[in-house]
C-alpha cells in the first residue's frame, strides 16, 4: 500500500510539495518511487536556478530509466539535497523525509492552490 | 516477462548470489530436419556445425547478403539430422521467411514456438535447485549440451546455457505444462532464495558479461566482425551467407567496433544512443549502458570509429549535454 500523507500537496506528475513559510520542500512521492525502483543518481538543479510551474529541474534515474522532476509552482532554487549525490536510494527509502530533492521559495503561495490535495492524489494513482 | 517483478537491483543480486528464474516462454523454436538438413543449415549459419555432436549446441549468427547480422541464436543439435533453433521473440518470423527462402526440397523447417514454454534458472544455488526438483540422482547436461529429463510425469528439454554469466540451465516444455513447471520452481527454490526475474535484469546481467541485445547491440547493418564476435563465425567453411563480406571485412578491418567502456567517475548511468566523443570529436555511440548492480557503476558498450577501438583508450559519454569521461574495458566488465 503506498503511502499518501494527508499533510502534502501532491502534482500530476508525481511531485510532493510541503509548504514551509514562503517556501515549498520538494520530492517525489512513494508511488512514483516504488514504480522507478532503484534509483541510482539525481541530477540536482543548480542554487539559485529561477524556474516556471513544470518546468524540468532536475533528473531522478534509476536503473530502468530516466525521469524528469518538475518545479511544481513558480519560484527560485534555495537549497537541493547534497547528500543523494553519495546515497540516490534515499528517494526510495525515504521519500517523504531524507529522500527531498530541492527547497523552493515561492514566487506567490497562492499558486499552491492549484496542486492536488491528498485525497486527489490518491485518486490519480488509483491508491 | 515484466521489466520487474520487485526491484531490477533485488532480482539481479538473486542470480549473482543465489538463484534467480526467468520466464522465457516468449523465445521462438525452429526446428529443422531431413537428409541433408545438416549441410544445408551450416551453409545458412556462421558458426560450425559440424563441430556439433548430438544433444550439444552453440551460439551462432543468420545474416544476411551483406553479412548482416538477422538474428543471434543458439542452435542444438538433437538428432543426427535434426537441430533446434532457440531465437530471439522478435525475429522467429523474420528467420524462418528467410530460411524458407533458401530450403531445399529434402529439409524441413517448422515453428514450434507456440508449442514450447520455457525458463531459464540461472545462479550459483542451480545445482541444489536442480536435485530438489528433478531428484538426486538427475543431473543437468553439461555446458552448452541439450537433454530430456522425466519431470513430474512428463519429459523436458534441458540445455546448460544462459544469458547471465551465471552457471544455469534453460528448461523447454510443451505450454500447457509452463504454469506447474514454474510454480514448482519456485516453491521448490524457496530453501535456496530463488526469485523471480525480470527483463530488467537479464539486460544488466548480460550487460556486466557484455552479451550483446539483438536490436540494441546487433542489427541488421552491424556484422558479427564489428561486434567483436568473431569467434562465432568460422571463416575456414568453404560457404555461407555472409562470408564474402566478412572476409573483406575482416581483410580491410571493420570501420566501427563495438566496445565495452566503463565511467571514470561516479555519475548518472550511460544508455542506449548517448553520443561518443574522443578529444572533443565524435567517434560513435553508445547501444546498451546502465549501472552495473555488482558493480554499483556505469557501464555499458558502444559502437565507435576503430581507430579508438582500444583497450584503455580515454572516451566522453555525452549525457543530457555533458561529458563523462570513460575508459574501453576488456570483456567480460564484472568478474566474480
Amino acid at each position: 500500500m503506498t503511502n499518501v500523507p494527508d499533510d502534502l500537496l501532491y502534482t500530476e506528475t508525481h511531485e510532493w510539495v510541503r509548504r514551509e513559510g514562503d517556501r515549498g520542500r520538494v520530492g517525489i512521492s512513494d508511488h512514483a518511487q516504488s514504480e522507478l525502483t532503484d534509483v541510482v543518481y539525481v541530477e540536482l538543479p543548480k542554487m539559485d536556478r529561477q524556474a516556471n510551474a513544470k518546468e524540468a529541474i532536475a533528473v531522478v534515474e534509476s536503473v530502468k530509466a530516466a525521469s524528469d522532476i518538475y518545479a511544481p509552482v513558480k519560484g527560485t532554487v534555495v537549497e537541493v539535497n547534497k547528500a543523494l549525490e553519495a546515497d540516490p536510494g534515499l528517494i526510495n527509502r525515504e521519500p517523504y523525509g531524507q529522500g527531498w530533492i530541492f527547497v523552493l521559495k515561492l514566487d506567490n503561495a497562492d499558486d499552491l492552490k492549484q496542486l492536488k490535495d491528498a485525497a486527489a492524489y490518491r485518486t490519480q494513482i488509483g491508491s | 516477462m515484466p521489466v520487474q517483478y520487485t526491484s531490477i537491483v533485488e532480482e539481479h543480486q538473486a542470480v549473482r548470489n543465489a538463484v534467480g528464474i526467468f520466464d522465457i516462454s516468449h523465445m521462438g523454436q525452429l526446428v529443422i530436419e531431413g537428409s541433408g538438413a545438416r549441410e544445408w543449415l551450416n551453409g545458412m549459419l556462421t558458426n560450425n556445425i559440424h563441430k556439433l555432436d548430438v544433444g550439444t549446441g552453440q551460439y551462432t549468427f543468420l545474416l544476411n547478403d551483406s553479412a548482416g547480422i538477422i538474428d543471434d541464436l543458439i542452435v542444438y543439435r538433437i538428432g543426427e539430422q535434426s537441430f533446434l533453433l532457440v531465437v530471439n521473440a522478435a525475429r522467429t518470423e523474420e528467420d524462418f521467411a528467410w530460411m524458407q527462402k533458401h530450403l531445399p526440397a529434402h529439409v524441413k523447417l517448422d515453428n514450434r514456438s507456440a508449442d514450447f514454454g520455457g525458463v531459464a534458472i540461472q545462479g550459483p544455488r542451480l545445482l541444489e535447485l536442480f536435485h530438489a526438483l528433478f531428484g538426486k540422482d538427475m543431473h543437468p547436461p553439461p555446458r552448452n549440451a541439450i537433454a530430456d529429463l522425466p519431470f513430474d510425469g512428463t519429459k523436458v528439454s534441458v540445455a546448460r546455457t544462459g544469458y547471465t554469466g551465471e552457471d544455469g540451465v534453460e528448461i523447454f516444455f510443451p505450454a500447457t505444462d509452463a504454469v506447474n513447471f514454474w510454480n514448482a520452481a519456485l516453491e521448490n527454490g524457496k530453501p535456496f532464495g530463488i526469485k523471480p526475474c525480470g527483463l530488467g535484469a537479464r539486460d544488466t546481467l548480460r550487460q556486466e558479461m557484455c552479451y550483446p541485445l539483438n536490436g540494441s547491440d546487433l542489427s541488421p547493418e552491424r556484422n558479427p566482425i564489428e561486434a567483436g564476435l568473431g569467434f562465432f563465425v568460422d571463416l575456414t567453411k568453404p560457404n555461407f551467407i555472409g562470408r564474402d563480406v566478412l572476409l573483406k571485412t575482416k581483410k580491410n578491418g571493420p570501420r566501427e567496433k563495438l566496445v565495452p567502456f566503463r565511467m571514470k567517475e561516479q555519475g548518472p548511468p550511460p544508455r542506449a544512443h548517448y553520443a561518443v566523443f574522443a578529444n572533443g570529436e565524435r567517434i560513435g555511440e553508445v547501444t546498451s549502458g546502465t549501472i552495473s548492480p555488482s558493480l554499483n557503476w556505469g557501464i555499458g558498450m558502444a559502437y565507435v570509429s576503430a581507430a579508438h577501438a582500444k583497450i584503455g583508450a580515454q572516451i566522453d559519454i555525452e549525457i543530457r549535454g555533458r561529458k563523462f569521461p570513460a575508459t574501453i574495458e576488456k570483456k567480460p566488465l564484472y568478474k566474480k
